[in-house]
């Protein structure tokens, strides 16, 4: 019974959601959160010991282990690695060779030397959530004094401030609002694309849209189908957090499951959208599960096609309600092996955005190094992380000086990863929903199904 | 391994200069200019070899504390946004009670060192400065005190009315254990012309540090970049480093400190970011064969590039601070403090072995007895 409110956390990242818990399992009250600090301590984990206990490997200690230089070499030529590969990588390898690894990848990827960014905006029409992640300083329960649900009108002064300063997408999420379904976002959607028809609507992750489908009693496509019809542009990958069940049921119980999260972005992409994927690590998830993570990600990705960006970011506790939950933050070398790992893994999709609303912007730049080729949005406004004490944005200015001082050319792009700078020499591919549905432009394996596309490009028209 | 390494660099067009790292010959000027034009990568991987070869994934920390005795200045540098004028607002001198209150809220935590740095203001007699000495010592007796930068050893030795040379034992009676690197900027008068001319020279400064070394006491020393000065400019300055420590042997770290400019005169300069401060420590740790520490200061850097530096070349990160105002008037947004836990933490997620040190690199604490014995002094493969 999904529902996520961690698609909240990402939603700071990839976009805005709003997602509401499924009506069945009802009200959990205080208990629930003592239930799942309980099943914290009492579930194995694959490699037989606590997340926490992972520890890097010594950098210098390390450098003559030879399966990493087998996995190395692998790399090198260009060859899909294992998960039980990716795991020695996280384990073993030190953070200077995962670094320039991902490097390598990012740049036979990336050979121009573009990193793109985003001008985009986060709106989160409304904070009342039932899916009551333990992770989110975001959400309140409906009934909630400081519950809110945003007019009409300001959400569009907020796009309308977004519009003139040039953006290009509003990031759109939410908590799981019983109330709030697909008809209620369908119509605003269509609203803002008939007044801004340079903004897309990147928007609903999928637990929200499987709320839809859950509390509408309708098949997931027929939701997808009423949405792209109003102009519902590309999906954000929040709700991610961790792809493994073990993880979900005590982070996330009431969210969206993992095979239900993999099969709405498998509709998504039948539907003609792409959508991004993501991961929320540093909690209590080990390696070999961070890498099952991956693994996920890139079978649905062999099949689809879909997916534009890749986005990992660490879980930020602070001000949560179970904070107590969660072990002391991943620290950023922590947080650029598992980038590095998943740039190195992930040679399917085309993107590896870095997170700097978590990380920060020394580390955001750093990250570019480290396999990210993306550095998101310049997001003029966030609101769920920064619940959570993590705020950080910048302006245009400062990243495109971030991003030169590293040795990358910035550019500005759509939803679609398409360039859309005046400073590009080349036509902006894919510049729509409808190209990026129908065109491999966004690069070398991900085109998206054929039928997929067909039927998209049907339910368009 | 080697082989890599060689690879790396001759795809980043630096092919030699790995081959003379690797056999040990000293970078020319030429070299270290051209480390600046590279990839950071192959610039980061040949300055990690050098780190590895000497300290191998051991990373040092201290838990120390910072004392900004006084915030009145009369040098008017314009990177600087903690100077006050006499009688300006915000200005202050801690009178010796208070520098022992400094020292005294901090007497339950496992403090070694306490870092004391100030603004040079003339009307401070010679017996002030023997004072907080003095006065740190009676109400801490077992900590080290790494004090004064050269510019305020040449004003003490001033107010003192004799040779610097003469100043030192007392200043060593009174509790002195070793000095800073602070202070030091960027030896080129070009620089120092245009943004800090009421200062001493770089001859000065290197004459300063020549004494204290001579007087038998460590120092430390620094290099403030990402202003006005020209990749050239920096060279120069670390090759005069070099060149002072082939002759005393003095300098325990070298600390590559960056530019602020919030607050300051020089606010409308970008400062350098995060790739050229991981740059700058790689290449500090290439062309300062001879000094054995470089440091990525946290309170400076951010705790990521501290962290990421430690692959850069850098093994050592500072300490436990507690209370930094020099670089938080010029609009450093990191926590003034630190736990030791959390320093432990960082280093050993960046794959090294953390040990704790005292100011002359000592072994206070180590997780692993083959790294260190506590007690000795932190092994250094042999400095060149």
């Amino acid at each position: 019974m999904g529902y996520d409110s961690a698609a909240m956390i990402e939603s700071a990242h990839t976009s805005g959601g709003g997602e509401h818990t499924p009506p069945t399992p009802g009200p959990e009250p205080a208990s629930a959160a003592v239930d799942r600090r309980a099943i914290a301590g009492t579930f194995d984990t694959p490699s037989g010991r606590r997340p926490q206990d992972w520890s890097a490997p010594l950098a210098a200690a390390s450098a003559g282990d030879r399966d990493v230089a087998r996995i190395v070499h692998a790399v090198e030529e260009g060859q899909r690695i294992s998960a039980e590969d990716a795991l020695v990588l996280h384990e073993r390898a030190d953070l200077t060779t995962l670094g320039r690894l991902a490097d390598l990848v990012r740049q036979r990827k990336h050979p121009s030397g573009v990193v793109t960014y985003i001008i985009d905006r986060n709106v989160n029409p409304t904070n009342v959530c039932l899916t009551d992640c333990g992770f989110c300083a975001f959400y309140r329960s409906p009934g909630d004094v400081d519950s809110y649900v945003l007019s009409r009108d300001e959400i569009y002064g907020k796009v309308a401030e977004l519009d003139r300063l040039g953006g290009r997408q509003v990031l759109m999420q939410g908590g799981h609002h019983p109330r709030l379904l697909s008809e209620w976002w369908g119509e605003l959607i269509s609203d803002l694309r008939s007044r801004f028809p340079r903004v897309n609507a990147h928007a609903l992750s999928a637990p929200e849209l499987d709320h839809f489908s859950h509390f509408e009693k309708r098949p997931i496509e027929d939701v997808l189908r009423d949405l792209v019809d109003a102009g519902l542009g590309s999906v954000p990958g929040a709700g991610a957090e961790m792809l493994v069940e073990r993880v979900r049921k005590i982070i996330a119980p009431k969210k969206t499951t993992t095979d239900r999260w993999l099969e709405v972005h498998r509709r998504v992409h039948e539907a003609g959208l792409r959508s991004s994927a993501t991961m929320m690590f540093g909690h209590v998830e080990t390696a070999a599960e961070r890498v099952e993570h991956l693994q996920r990600v890139r079978d649905l990705q062999d099949e689809t096609g879909g997916f534009t960006a890749f986005i990992s970011w660490t879980c930020q506790p602070d001000g949560t309600p179970e904070e107590h939950l969660y072990p002391e933050k991943a620290t950023p070398a922590v947080y650029l092996r598992v980038q590095a790992l998943s740039r190195i893994f992930l040679d399917n999709v085309e993107s590896i955005q870095t997170s700097y609303v978590t990380q920060g912007m020394k580390m955001g730049q750093m990250s570019l190094r480290y396999g990210a080729n993306d550095f998101g949005g310049t997001m003029i406004e966030e609101n769920v992380v920064s619940a959570a004490g993590c705020f950080h944005l910048e302006s245009v200015q400062r990243v495109e000086h971030l991003i030169e001082r590293a040795g990358f050319m910035p550019r500005q792009r759509n939803s679609w990863y398409g360039i859309v700078d005046e400073r590009a020499d080349a036509p902006a591919r894919p510049a729509d929903r409808l190209e990026a549905a129908t065109h491999a432009a966004a690069g070398e394996g991900c085109a998206v199904r054929a039928a997929g596309a067909g039927a998209a490009t049907g339910a368009g028209a | 391994m080697t082989e890599a390494l060689l690879k790396t660099a001759r795809d980043a067009g630096i092919e030699d200069i790995a081959e003379r790292v690797l056999e040990g010959t000293r970078l020319s000027r030429e070299d270290g200019v051209r480390l600046y034009g590279a990839d950071l990568y192959a610039v980061g991987a040949l300055a990690n070899h050098a780190r590895e070869a000497r300290h191998g994934d051991r990373t040092y920390f201290n838990v120390n504390q910072h004392i900004n005795y006084t915030n009145v200045c009369n040098k008017l540098c314009r990177f600087c946004a903690f100077q006050r004028l006499p009688g300006q607002e915000g200005a202050y001198v801690m009178k010796p009670d208070e520098v022992a209150d400094k020292i005294r809220e901090q007497l339950s935590e496992p403090v070694t060192e306490v870092h004391m740095v100030a603004g040079i203001y003339p009307k401070l007699p010679f017996e002030y400065y023997l004072d907080i000495l003095r006065a740190v010592k009676e109400t801490r007796p077992d900590i080290h005190v790494k004090a004064f930068t050269m510019i305020e050893l040449m004003q003490i030795a001033r107010r003192a009315k004799r040779p610097l040379a003469e100043v030192l034992p007392e200043l060593v009676e009174a509790g002195l254990g070793s000095c800073p690197g602070g202070g030091a900027e960027v030896f080129a008068d070009r620089v120092r012309d245009l943004g800090y001319d009421k200062k001493n020279t770089g001859d000065e400064w290197l004459e300063t540090a020549r004494t204290v070394h001579e007087a038998g006491l460590r120092s430390n020393c620094t290099m403030l970049h990402g202003h006005i000065e020209t990749i050239e400019e920096r060279i120069d300055h670390l090759d005069r480093l070099r060149l002072l420590q082939d002759e005393t042997g003095g300098f325990q770290t070298y600390i590559p400190l960056s530019f602020h400019p919030d607050n300051t005169e020089w606010s409308h300069l970008p400062g350098p970011t995060a790739v050229d401060e991981l740059r700058e420590i790689a290449v500090g740790r290439l062309m300062l064969d001879n000094i054995p520490h470089i440091k990525a200061y946290w309170i400076m850097l951010s705790i990521p590039v501290a962290q990421i530096a430690l692959g850069y070349g850098a093994d050592d990160v500072d300490g436990t601070v507690v209370e930094e105002k020099i670089y938080h008037e010029a609009g450093a947004t990191t926590p003034q403090r630190v736990k030791r836990a959390e320093l432990v933490q960082w280093i050993r997620d960046a794959g090294r072995v953390p040990v704790e040190r005292d100011t002359l690199y000592r072994v206070v604490w180590s997780p692993a007895e083959s790294v260190a014995r506590v007690g000795e002094a932190a092994p250094v493969a042999a400095a060149r």
